[in-house]
């Protein structure tokens, strides 16, 4: 079984964000950029799958600006065997990359599809749920397990209440939660061979795709400062503000 | 001239950040209070390839350069100066085997040293042959296929813990010519250690003198031919001395951050420490030592990779400067951080204690300035 799992490059998690001086979005210019984390574990995930003998080949696909390759070639590092760059300038919205990748999956023909839940710059969390309907395929998101048997694979996904399970037929789509695994540092013999693995790059037009944005952002701004907090003489005088000024219990 | 480095390298540089965040900083503390060898995570280290960085591929190193072994010992060193320093020991007594062993020794001993099922330690100093190397008087002495040795060496980091002992000893007459490089290993009847020492720092790794008495080692255990000892010694050396210098970048690197972190968050007059003019200027000059070290650093690394005759010089200044710039930085980042530095509650003590060592070992600063001086002298040109 093939397996293709989509890496979005975003600001690294240990940067502190600054949003742009004219409010249309976030700093990125001398920003570290890495593998959104949620991302990390698709491919720590199908690296797995490999390793038990179920996958038999990994693809890893980034889609935006050149730079996105060396986000292929941290997958490559960890045990993915080959990459897809789909270069574009262009602001990329879910459903444009929901398109792509859907285009792409229509080529490879993969068993599934695994990515992050959501990504950590815009939070949108809507890519994978959009490339399940495009396709047609069944969806297993937030996952917090997965096994597969046969042709069925059995999603434990944790939703509010709990954990609930749910069987796919495959080829389906599935995206990743934070506990489904550790993600694997890369070694450095698969850092030097991950240079030699191939990474083809097309366009979105050779894909049929036209990736403009359906939605117009207006702002970004950074949330309100947190202000000092007020001191209380007694549990008495705590139990009072709880309840009348913020009027929690 | 390029300082840019490649996507492979900074990929390398990641791997070893992210490693030694995770893996190394938290431990290091109660490595170092409760003088623990941090075995699994050494092992960690070595299954991502850090424990035969430049040993070959086919018995199980990853065949990088000296240049990839600097990135990755400053990463390592931030995380614990005093662990990444006994892996870069490691690697240096690796790549002796690997350089100068025959087949049946790099087959026998380094798929083993890579994987730290094995750990090694470099046998050269002796109590009584410190910077005058060259005097020691541990001696094999051969018998048929056999070679008794009797002797001690001194300061031995991973004493009584590594498997492989790569020990410099005499074989012959008085002086360099006289020595040969001689694998010992542990468990070999007539080898014992001294007690562990009491250091200042480098606290999670043991120090202890190495002890022979009647101890026979097969005459296949040799690198090289009879002699060639002390040349091994000193080639190994000149690697040692920039995996030393770049984990003085770590410590420092560590501290200057720590250093960011304190200012910005410590309050005194109504206003940050940070904001105080005089301490900012403090602040930059302790990152422009540690990037004029780190470039030093660099430039030997890439002349010992491209086999520039003049490495050992550019070695030499460079474990000088980076190792002086490393514990300079760490005492600034002390005093910055004012009583609280004094404090095992922060890092900076600890990576103060940790670097000091690296000005002495290696061969220390004033030996590094011998050989800087003696190849000015040299080379001086007539006409001037």
């Amino acid at each position: 079984m093939k397996i293709l799992v989509p890496v979005k490059r975003v600001v690294d998690y240990n940067v502190k964000v600054r949003v742009k001086t004219d409010g249309t979005g976030v700093e990125t210019a001398g920003v570290k950029m890495s593998m959104n984390p949620f991302d990390e574990i698709a491919v720590e995930e199908a690296v797995r799958l490999k390793e038990k003998g179920i996958a038999t080949e990994i693809v890893a696909v980034s889609l935006g600006v050149a730079q996105c390759a060396e986000t292929i070639r941290t997958a490559l590092a960890m045990g993915a065997d080959r990459g897809i760059l789909v270069e574009t300038d262009a602001e990329l919205q879910p459903l444009a990359v929901a398109k792509l990748l859907a285009a792409i999956a229509k080529t490879e023909q993969p068993g599934l599809i695994i990515l992050g839940k959501q990504a950590i710059d815009d939070d949108m969390s809507a890519t994978g749920q959009m490339l399940a309907a495009l396709l047609g395929w069944p969806q297993g998101t937030f996952a917090s397990k997965v096994a597969i048997e046969g042709e069925t694979i059995t999603v434990t996904r944790e939703v509010d209440g709990g954990l609930e399970t749910v069987a796919l037929a495959l080829p389906a789509v599935v995206t990743t939660d934070l506990r489904l695994n550790e993600p694997r540092y890369a070694s450095l013999p698969n850092i030097m061979k991950a240079r030699k693995k191939p990474i083809v790059t097309m366009s979105p037009a050779e894909l049929g795709v036209d990736p403009a944005p359906r939605l117009t952002v207006v702002s970004v701004a950074e949330p309100p400062k947190r202000k000092a907090g007020a001191k209380v003489a007694s549990v008495a005088e705590l139990v009072a503000k709880l309840r009348n000024e913020a009027k929690v219990i | 001239m390029d300082f840019t480095l490649t996507e492979e390298q900074r990929a390398i540089r990641e791997t070893a950040r992210d490693f030694a965040e995770r893996e190394f900083r938290p431990q290091a503390a109660r490595w170092d209070e409760e003088r623990i060898f941090p075995v699994d995570a050494l092992r960690q280290a070595a299954a991502l390839g850090f424990a035969g960085i430049y040993v070959r591929e086919d018995v199980g190193g990853s065949g990088l350069g000296r240049f990839d072994a600097a990135l990755i010992f400053e990463e390592l060193a931030a995380g614990c100066v005093s662990t990444a320093a006994y892996l870069s020991i490691h690697n240096m007594a690796a790549w002796m085997i690997d350089r100068f062993g025959n087949e049946a020794q790099r087959r026998r001993f380094l798929p083993k040293l890579a994987s730290m099922a094995h750990f090694a330690s470099y046998c050269l100093t002796e109590p009584g042959a410190g910077s005058d190397a060259a005097s020691l008087k541990s001696r094999a002495v051969r018998h048929g296929d056999q070679y008794v040795i009797d002797g001690a060496k001194a300061f031995i980091s991973g004493g009584g813990a590594s498997d492989i002992y790569v020990c410099m000893l005499r074989t012959g007459g008085e002086g360099p010519k006289g020595i040969s490089c001689i694998l010992v290993e542990k468990g070999t009847p007539g080898l014992s250690f001294g007690k562990p020492e009491k250091k200042l720092g480098w606290n999670s790794q043991p120090t202890s003198m190495v002890l022979f008495e009647n101890c026979r080692v097969p005459v296949t255990n040799r690198l090289g031919e009879e002699g060639d000892g002390f040349k091994i010694a000193m080639m190994g050396l000149d690697g040692g001395r920039i995996n030393i210098a770049a984990c003085s970048l770590g410590g420092g690197r560590a501290s200057l951050e720590a250093s960011q972190r304190y200012l910005g968050e410590r309050t005194q007059f109504g206003k940050k420490l940070a904001e105080f003019q005089a301490l900012q200027f403090r602040l930059a000059d302790m990152a422009t030592e540690l990037e004029a070290a780190r470039l030093m650093v660099w430039r030997a690394a890439a002349g010992l990779d491209a086999g520039d005759p003049e490495a050992t010089l550019h070695c030499a200044m460079a474990k000088r400067f980076a190792t002086d710039a490393g514990f300079a930085v760490c005492n600034e980042a002390l005093q910055l951080h004012g009583g609280y530095g004094y404090l095992k509650d922060f890092p900076v003590e600890r990576h103060l204690r940790d670097v000091r060592v690296h000005q002495i070992l290696e061969g220390t600063n004033e030996i590094m300035r011998v050989i800087i001086a003696r190849r000015l002298l040299a080379q001086t040109d007539r006409r001037s």
